[in-house]
Order: C-alpha cells, then sequence, then structure tokens
C-alpha cells in the first residue's frame, strides 16, 4: 500500500526495482483476500458439516414420521415439520402474488422519475433491513391484539378465536417479512424481459395488462420461482417472528384450521437448545431436527440458484 | 429544478401514449382496474412500513403516557443509573428497567461480528471481482449466498454446540456462553450480506477506471488500491453500514449463544444480553400491557428506528455512489 514509486523512475534498475516490488504487493493482495475467501467458504463447510455429520446418526423414518415422546427425548419430529410446511405455504400464497404485483407495478406501470415507486423502493428495501425480532412485535401488536381481536369482538362475542397466536397471523408476518425478497428477485427479472418483447406484444394490438400477463411475466418466470423459492426457504428458518404469533412447544394435534398454533422446526430446536434440563439427552434430537431444517432450506435454496443461474444465462443469450 | 419535472411529464406522457393502443372501451376499464389493484398492492410495502412503526410504537406509547406505568418506570429511568448501579432485572421484588446493559451487550456483539466480517468480507469480494478465474467465481458466489441461506437458528445452534467450545479452549474464557461467541457466530450471518453489497459496489466501478490507471503506468495492484477501492468506497461504507443494522437486529444467534445475562462490562468472554434476545425471551412471559410489555415495546421501537436510519444511510450511499460513477462515465 505504501509502495510509492519515486517520481523520476527512469533508470534501468530502479525500474526493475519497481517491478519486483509491485509483484510482490500484487501476490500478497491476491494471497490475502483469497484466503479471507477460503475462510468465508469454511464457515459454510463447518457448520454444514457438523450438522451433517452430528444429524445423520439421529435421522431415521421414524424420526421424521413420528410425534415427540417422553418428555421430547425421543421419538420424532413430524408434526414440527408438518407445521413448518402449513406455515410457509399459507406465507407463499400471501408473499408471492403481493411481491410480484409490486414489482409489475414498479417496473411497467410506474415511470421511472416517479415518487411513488421510489418510496417503494426506499420501503421495499427497508422492511428487508427490519430485525426479525420486531416482525414478531409488529404481528403481535397488530394481528393478534388489533385485527384479530376486532374480529373476535365483532364476530365471536369477544371470545378468543383470533385474538391468540395461531397459524395464519404467524404466517402473514413471515409473508411481509419475506416480501422484499419476491419483489427485488421479480424485478430482476422484469427487467431482463427485452423491450422489443412489450413493443411487439402492444403493436399486435394487446392491452398493457395482457402484455404484462402473457407475455412479460411468462418471460420472466424464472425470476419469479426464484424470488418465491427464497422467500419459501427464508421463511422455513425464521424464528423470531413466530416466537409469539403462534408457534407452540409441543401440541398433541396437527393444526387443521387457520387458528390453531403450530410447531415449527426452528422453534423446536431454540425451545429444546434453551429450556431442555437434560442438554446430552436432547442433544441427538437437536442434531437430527437442524439437520432436517437445514436440509429443507438448502434444497430450496439450490433449486433457486440453479434456476437464476439458468435464467440469466439464457438473459444472456438473448442480448 | 424545472429539467426534472419537464422530464417527468415528458415521461409520463410517453408512458400514456404507450398505454393507449387498446381501443375497446371494456377493455379500457379493465385496463385501469387491473392497473388500480397493481399500484393499490404496491403501496402495501409502504403501509406495511408505517403500521410497523405505529403498531409497535403504539404498543410502547404508554411507558411516556400513562401513569400506571409511571409508578414502576419512567422513559428517563431507562438510561439513568440507581443506586444499585446500572441494572436490568425487570422480574425482581423492585424492577430495574436499566437498559444500558442491553445496549452495552448489543454493541460488544455486534463490533466482534463486523471487525470478523468487514475485513473477510470486503476482501473476499475483492477477490472475486479482481483475481478469481470465471470457473471459481462460479463457484464462490453461490456458495456465499448460501451461507446467507443457513438459518439463523442454525448458525445459533452451531455456536451454542461447538464453536462455544472451541472458544472456551482456544481463549480460557470464563463463562462458556459469551459476547465472543455469539459475534463469532453473528459472523457467520453478516459476511455474506457485506460481501454482497461490497462485491456489487466493486463491479459497479467502470471498467474505463482501471484501464485508464493501467494505462498511467500503475500495477495492477496499484490500480485497485488507489483507484477502485477509492471509487467503491461509499457502497463498502454501505456494506458495513447495511452488515451492522442486520447484526444489531439479528436474534436466534446471539439468544442461543450470548449467555444472556444482563452485565454491564467491557469483557468479551463474559456472558452478555443483547436487546433483541432480551425480547425474545422475556415477551412470552410478560403480563400483556403490564409495565414490562411496555418497555420491551419501546426496546422494538428503539431498535426499529435504529435499523430503519442505517439501512436509509446504507441505501443513500449506494445510491450516491451509482449516480456518481455514472455521471463521471
Amino acid at each position: 500500500m505504501t509502495a510509492q514509486a519515486p517520481a523520476n523512475a527512469g533508470g534501468a534498475p530502479q525500474k526493475l526495482h519497481r517491478r519486483q516490488r509491485s509483484q510482490t504487493s500484487d501476490r500478497a493482495l491476491f494471497t490475502l483476500t483469497a484466503l479471507a475467501c477460503v475462510t468465508i467458504l469454511a464457515m459454510l463447510v463447518v457448520v454444514v458439516g457438523d450438522v451433517v455429520v452430528g444429524g445423520s446418526k439421529t435421522l431415521s423414518w421414524e424420526f421424521i414420521s413420528a410425534a415427540p415422546r417422553d418428555g421430547m427425548t425421543k421419538g420424532g419430529i413430524f408434526p414440527a415439520i408438518f407445521g413448518t410446511v402449513a406455515l410457509t405455504l399459507l406465507m407463499t400464497i400471501a408473499a408471492v402474488p403481493a411481491g410480484v404485483a409490486t414489482a409489475v407495478y414498479l417496473t411497467e406501470y410506474a415511470s421511472s422519475s416517479s415518487r411513488v415507486a421510489r418510496w417503494i423502493r426506499v420501503c421495499i428495501a427497508n422492511l428487508a433491513g427490519v430485525p426479525s425480532i420486531v416482525f414478531g412485535l409488529f404481528g403481535l401488536g397488530f394481528f393478534i391484539a388489533t385485527i384479530g381481536h376486532g374480529i373476535d369482538v365483532a364476530a365471536f362475542g369477544g371470545r378468543p378465536v383470533y385474538g391468540q397466536p395461531c397459524l395464519l397471523w404467524a404466517s402473514l408476518t413471515l409473508a411481509i417479512l419475506t416480501l422484499p425478497v419476491v419483489v427485488v428477485s421479480t424485478e430482476e427479472a422484469l427487467r431482463a424481459v427485452p423491450r422489443e418483447l412489450r413493443d411487439a406484444s402492444l403493436a399486435l394490438g394487446a392491452t398493457k395488462f395482457q402484455t404484462v400477463m402473457r407475455v412479460v411475466l411468462p418471460e420472466a418466470i424464472g425470476g419469479v420461482l426464484t424470488g418465491s423459492i427464497l422467500a419459501v426457504s427464508r421463511g422455513a428458518g425464521e424464528v423470531a417472528p413466530i416466537l409469539f404469533t403462534g408457534a407452540a412447544y409441543f401440541l398433541p394435534y396437527l393444526p387443521t384450521k387457520l387458528n390453531d398454533q403450530f410447531m415449527n422446526l426452528g422453534y423446536h430446536v431454540y425451545v429444546l437448545a434453551t429450556q431442555s434440563p437434560d442438554v446430552d439427552r436432547t442433544k441427538p434430537l437437536l442434531y437430527g431436527t437442524v439437520f432436517v431444517l437445514l436440509s429443507l432450506t438448502f434444497l430450496l435454496n439450490v433449486v433457486a440458484v440453479l434456476i437464476r443461474a439458468r435464467t440469466r444465462r439464457r438473459a444472456r443469450a438473448a442480448l | 429544478m424545472s429539467d426534472v419535472q419537464r422530464t417527468e411529464i415528458l415521461a409520463t406522457t410517453a408512458h400514456e401514449k404507450k398505454a393507449k393502443p387498446s381501443l375497446a372501451r371494456s377493455a379500457r376499464w379493465g385496463e385501469t382496474i387491473a392497473e388500480t389493484i397493481v399500484k393499490i398492492v404496491a403501496l402495501g410495502s409502504i403501509a406495511s412500513v408505517l403500521l410497523i412503526l405505529i403498531f409497535v410504537g403504539k404498543e410502547a406509547l404508554p411507558l411516556f403516557t400513562s401513569a400506571e406505568v409511571h409508578k414502576e418506570v419512567t422513559p428517563s429511568a431507562l438510561f439513568a443509573g440507581t443506586a444499585s448501579g446500572y441494572t436490568w432485572q425487570p422480574v425482581s421484588e423492585v424492577p430495574k428497567y436499566n437498559v444500558w446493559p442491553l445496549f452495552a451487550g448489543s454493541l460488544k456483539v455486534t463490533l466482534i461480528a463486523l471487525l470478523i466480517a468487514v475485513p473477510l468480507s470486503v476482501a473476499a469480494a475483492i477477490f472475486v471481482g479482481e483475481y478469481a478465474p470465471k470457473r471459481a467465481r462460479e463457484i464462490i458466489k453461490p456458495a456465499i449466498e448460501l451461507l446467507a441461506g443457513v438459518p439463523s437458528v442454525v448458525i445459533g445452534f452451531f455456536a451454542l454446540v461447538v464453536l462455544a467450545s472451541w472458544v472456551q479452549r482456544a481463549f480460557g474464557t470464563e463463562h462458556r456462553l459469551n459476547a465472543l461467541v455469539a459475534g463469532i457466530g453473528l459472523s457467520f450471518a453478516i459476511c455474506p450480506v457485506v460481501f454482497t453489497v461490497s462485491e456489487d459496489a466493486l463491479r459497479a466501478v467502470p471498467g474505463s477506471y482501471r484501464t485508464a490507471a493501467i494505462a498511467l503506468g500503475s500495477t495492477p495492484s496499484q490500480a485497485l488500491l488507489r483507484v477502485i477501492l477509492p471509487a467503491a468506497t461509499p457502497g463498502i461504507a454501505a456494506a458495513i453500514v447495511l452488515g451492522f443494522g442486520r447484526a444489531v437486529g439479528e436474534t436466534m444467534i446471539v439468544v442461543l449463544a450470548s449467555g444472556n445475562a444482563a452485565l454491564l462490562d467491557a469483557d468479551l468472554g463474559h456472558s452478555t444480553r443483547t436487546i433483541t434476545a432480551t425480547i425474545a425471551q422475556e415477551l412470552g412471559e410478560v403480563v400483556v400491557g403490564s409495565p414490562h410489555y411496555r418497555v420491551l415495546f419501546a426496546l422494538g421501537a428503539m431498535l426499529f428506528i435504529c435499523t430503519f436510519g442505517v439501512n436509509y444511510l446504507g441505501e443513500r450511499a449506494v445510491h450516491g455512489m451509482r449516480k456518481k460513477l455514472r455521471g463521471s462515465k
């Protein structure tokens, strides 16, 4: 960094010296930055490796298909898997259409200098940065204490039916949390759709909305899928937002209604790891649960990355 | 100013012209309805941010207004020390609500995480942008995205079970779970954020900068350190700021790995308790509407405002850099 060469580098020996020095600093920079890269990759390998090694011992058909027994020290985690899937499915139903519509508005309808669009972008970016625990507080204060309680007062005579933590409110809370993931990914894909396609469609007499629905969105389906899958993966792994909005440590039944509480893989890990009196006995179970959760999110992530790589390559080929 | 307005008008008229081809009247109605729906949904994101602010704030508000709450805690008591010093002990005979131990805990853990994550991630971004062959890049970037996809509860679990033992063996820390363990665990989650934003910033620097620097006789490393990095500085600053926001707000890693004792000291080997972990652990057990409940929501509101400000600054830095680089092209 301090290799300041003299200003009058005219002579041959000095030149050589300078080149040597610059080669060393080039090489040092290369090595240092490569090392940093390796360190970050090592973080991934260490975490995944540990979970795979620890979890594969526990994993069995019973573990993923049975309910917990004997005070959570034996049996399986099927209710938690079921709860996680139900939660993320509901979340997806809410988040994906809203996210896609937002992205369509931003790229197709709003003019590039629109102030509203700029504010929407600012809010999406900030929504992505709001701490997940704040979403939990929001879910409790807004969905449960205000909306849910309001429904109870209006329709159930104040009896707590929707004014309590449940599947519906937890999934809506998660939907707001994952909205930015869908918007950003969809927007990127919409931008990659060549302008000529829109012009051609409009020139053939299609309306703007028809163009969006039948030409632009089908062309950008890869990005929509990527965003949706990433959102699902993110939602499946989040714990903080559902702490107070619906997750339960143990339930003897599976959730069947929107106002049921549910078990959840991440929440299961959290409670088992912090509140179990006998850590050594629950450790295999913990590893198994973490393994299932990580496999689930990783599988989704890998699929998303593959789809995106393919669509990007296609977009580049089209240009 | 008038120029901006004129381009805006031009843009909107061009926009309207484009939307005209629909001749049938019913189709035009359909169009209007569709556009309105899309726009309303899009406005939902603004509404969400406002609703979060309003409803988290609403639950915290009685802390400032209610005399009932003031019997137990006042806003100034959150920050002022008492005879017993600065303590957070909300569930005791005489509840103590001093937030400094929590602020110190969050700050300690965040700083450790940033000290680890920022140099690593910026260096890795430089490697990917400058040195890595294309094939390596196509492995490294998705791998780091995968790291971003690891749920924080999994990283927290890893920190709790494995990392804590390593750290204790290496540093001989007094408590097994402490600020250092939580900070290192947290850095796992922060690295992908800082990496991605820094990498974007480096890539946004036009290639002509490097070409010009090399043409003027600088070596590749000089071009990198004196031309490209300075040009990307606002973006890298944004990366750090966004990493900070993420670290302060992260919950599950610190709740599992920090030990959760609200101590006010500078020892990294001591157990510590962050703002987020406090909310996560205590809100489940408080009586709704109690002073303790209000204080926890107030902490949440502070977190929200803090991260909102931090993110806004970060976004602005990125935006400003983009604009400058585009303008000088």
